[in-house]
């Protein structure tokens, strides 16, 4: 008796069934087939004229998720069938969200190479129509506009990250902090207007040349290094100042030789992603620094080429031969990723070997 | 007290050294202060000449400065709106999938995975989404407005390059992904440990665990994420100038070759052409445009210092 009333008991409240482990494994596999399926009987019908990669991959995505959601509805129950619907949206988005980034890539890269020869990287563009010429004047001059940027913001950024921790107290202090954000939020092109209404009031307003774009870009800057120092300044460890300090060291002193050398692997890791992202900004160089098609190693006088502008212009202004211009503003594009990724995977580099000793 | 009295009064030396240095600090501090200032100065100075200026001068049709700028305004807002309707819920699952679904080890280079995608220029971004997206996005295009053309926002006739504002909000989605994406993820994974728990404990799917735990916590910082993100789609530029095909008017519609264009790219293609008071014109354009991004950034700088405890979203 006992048994069965037990028994009706647990027919009442069955216990959870589950899906046998590797279900989804297979029904992964099942909707990634049927979607290069669907999409290879497209190419063969000619409605596509080749296989579309990106197509299946949303498709095999979609298929899986609602063949997954309702297979486990009808095993499961709703809540674990809406928990494996959420596995599934998530993951797809990361998915997704790898489509664009793989694709710029592949595209940067196999147009890229065309024109990554030793022409690109050792001649300009003067005189040059149609094929051939290449980015020497844009690469310099990118290197001098991003270089003088760095030598303006890195002692302003810095020096001002150690105000805010080590002298900074009150009303002042916390303005500061906020217009560091404020500075954040500009928009690219409106530091570039500011750097061409500045130097317009003094120059007329048809002044065009390098510096002008170096500040700019510093405007951009600074507030990035400031962040960053700040950040590495507060997890110095208290202790370290207040033994400086007790043996009678000025408070400079401390600053110099004891905060500063602690946290220096984080600040120039700050300083390098900062550098990595000014070195791809287009605008504010478009406005203030203009376009030129030969070399021009002066900051302060006539308009210089930038690789991103370069880029922007080959593409703009494409000449009768419109695959040479083409190539060379994706060469130029490839050669603007390779700086950036170089640049940020030794950041990350230098962060971990230079990571402050004592904290954490 | 008697004696703490005596030694506040002790005034300590004034090293020389001291003095130089934290004048220094102080300087560079105060120049912060002076730069923005300046910038907004500056920028209103160059401005003025425009809303005086006769409306013959600002615009072809001359109907005057303000008649040229809605629209912009209205381009601008409208592309950041649609490039955050889709940045915003797949930001929000790749975060989610970094900081509770993928592998601890592998979540770090997932998650540097998706930093790259912040660190791509915004011009290589343009060039991609020109000669990469619009052509694949066009064929799409042609048949929704074929078979969806009476809803307003499919209206005809299709673009046929595919430049249009759609493809441009895509591209923005892309751009501002990875900044939305980092801060939430670094608010989802300082969840408090025992919440987590305690929900599983309670028999949550991992789901229910994360609707009911680390959502409500994470939402003022989602909040303050989401409107970084538009504030950086809002003054982004060369991605906008190159892939759309721009007009100056207001419309709702996706897939057309008339589209609204942005302030920002407006100022890009114009400005090297510009001359007179058409300078001044696009500088006060620009000076909205700042006005806008401020707006919206201190919104997101007020949401995130409400709550303090995540010190890690900057």
């Amino acid at each position: 008796m006992t048994v069965t009333s037990t028994g009706s008991k647990v027919s009442a409240h069955p216990p959870m069934r589950r899906l046998p482990r590797g279900t989804m494994w297979a029904t992964l596999a099942l909707s990634a087939l049927l979607s290069a399926g669907f999409f290879t009987l497209l190419m063969f019908s000619g409605s596509t004229s080749d296989f579309n990669i990106v197509g299946t991959v949303i498709v095999a995505a979609v298929i899986y998720v609602a063949l997954s959601f309702v297979m486990s509805r009808l095993v499961e129950g709703r809540r674990r069938s809406s928990d494996r619907l959420a596995t599934g949206l998530v993951t797809s988005a990361f998915v997704v969200a790898l489509l664009p980034l793989i694709s710029l890539v592949w595209t940067a890269v196999s147009n890229g190479l065309n024109r990554f020869d030793a022409e690109f990287f050792n001649s300009s563009m003067r005189n040059v129509v149609g094929a051939g010429g290449g980015g020497l004047h844009a690469i310099i001059g990118t290197l001098e506009i991003t270089a003088a940027a760095t030598v303006i913001s890195v002692p302003i950024g810095i020096m001002t990250a150690v105000y805010l921790v080590e002298y900074g107290r009150g009303r002042l202090s916390r303005m500061i902090t906020t217009l560091v954000d404020v500075m954040t939020g500009i928009p690219s092109i409106v530091a570039g207007l500011f750097a061409f209404a500045l130097f317009a009031l003094f120059f007329g307003p048809g002044i065009r040349f390098g510096i002008g774009g170096a500040v700019a870009l510093s405007v951009l800057m600074i507030p990035v290094v400031v962040r960053s120092t700040e950040e590495m300044l507060k997890i110095v460890p208290n202790e370290l100042r207040e033994a400086s300090l007790a043996l009678g060291v000025p408070k400079w002193a401390t600053v110099v030789k004891v905060v500063l050398p602690t946290a220096i692997g984080g600040i120039i890791t700050g300083v390098m992603i900062a550098i990595s992202r000014i070195i791809g900004e287009t605008a504010p160089l478009l406005i203030i620094a203009g376009m030129s098609t030969s070399m021009n190693y002066n900051l302060f006088s006539d308009r210089m080429a930038t690789l991103p502008v370069f880029v922007y212009t080959q593409y703009s202004n494409q000449g009768a031969d419109t695959q040479a211009y083409l190539d060379r503003a994706w060469a130029g594009a490839l050669v603007l990723i390779v700086i950036v990724m170089v640049l940020n995977i030794l950041a990350r580099i230098l962060s971990k070997v230079l990571a402050p000793k004592g904290s954490r | 007290m008697e004696t703490q009295v005596a030694v506040s009064r002790q005034r300590p030396q004034r090293r020389l050294g001291d003095v130089v240095f934290s004048g220094a600090a102080l300087a560079a501090g105060i120049l912060i202060l002076v730069s923005l200032a300046a910038v907004t100065i500056f920028l209103i100075a160059q401005s003025l000449p425009a809303f005086s200026a006769d409306p013959s001068d600002v615009s072809k049709d001359g109907r005057g400065f303000w008649s040229y700028v809605v629209p912009l305004v209205f381009g601008t807002v409208w592309a950041a709106a649609l490039a955050l309707l889709f940045a915003l819920p797949l930001s929000i699952g790749i975060a989610l999938f970094i900081s509770h679904y993928a592998p601890r080890r592998l979540a770090l280079t997932l998650g540097y995975v998706i930093d790259l995608l912040a660190a791509v220029p915004s011009v290589v971004f343009g060039l991609w989404g020109i000669t990469v997206l619009a052509p694949a996005m066009q064929p799409i295009y042609s048949s929704v407005v074929e078979s969806l053309s009476w809803i307003p926002l499919f209206a005809g006739p299709v673009s046929g390059t595919g430049r249009t504002v759609l493809t441009v909000a895509i591209v923005l989605a892309v751009m501002i992904l990875p900044i939305i994406t980092a801060l939430s993820r670094e608010v989802f994974l300082q969840t408090p440990r025992l919440h987590e728990e305690a929900a599983l404990a309670l028999g949550a799917t991992r789901w229910e665990m994360i609707k009911m735990a680390v959502l409500p916590f994470g939402r003022p910082g989602i909040i303050s994420a989401t409107m970084l993100g538009l504030g950086r789609a809002l003054g982004e530029t060369m991605a906008v100038a190159m892939v759309l095909s721009p007009s100056v008017i207001i419309s709702f519609a996706l897939m057309t070759s008339q589209n609204p264009t942005t302030i920002a790219a407006n100022i890009a293609l114009n400005f090297p052409e510009a001359s007179g008071v058409g300078v001044n014109v696009l500088i006060a354009t620009g000076l909205i445009l700042f006005l806008i991004t401020l707006l919206v950034n201190s919104l997101a700088r007020f949401i995130i210092n409400r709550r303090k405890e995540f010190s890690g979203a900057n």
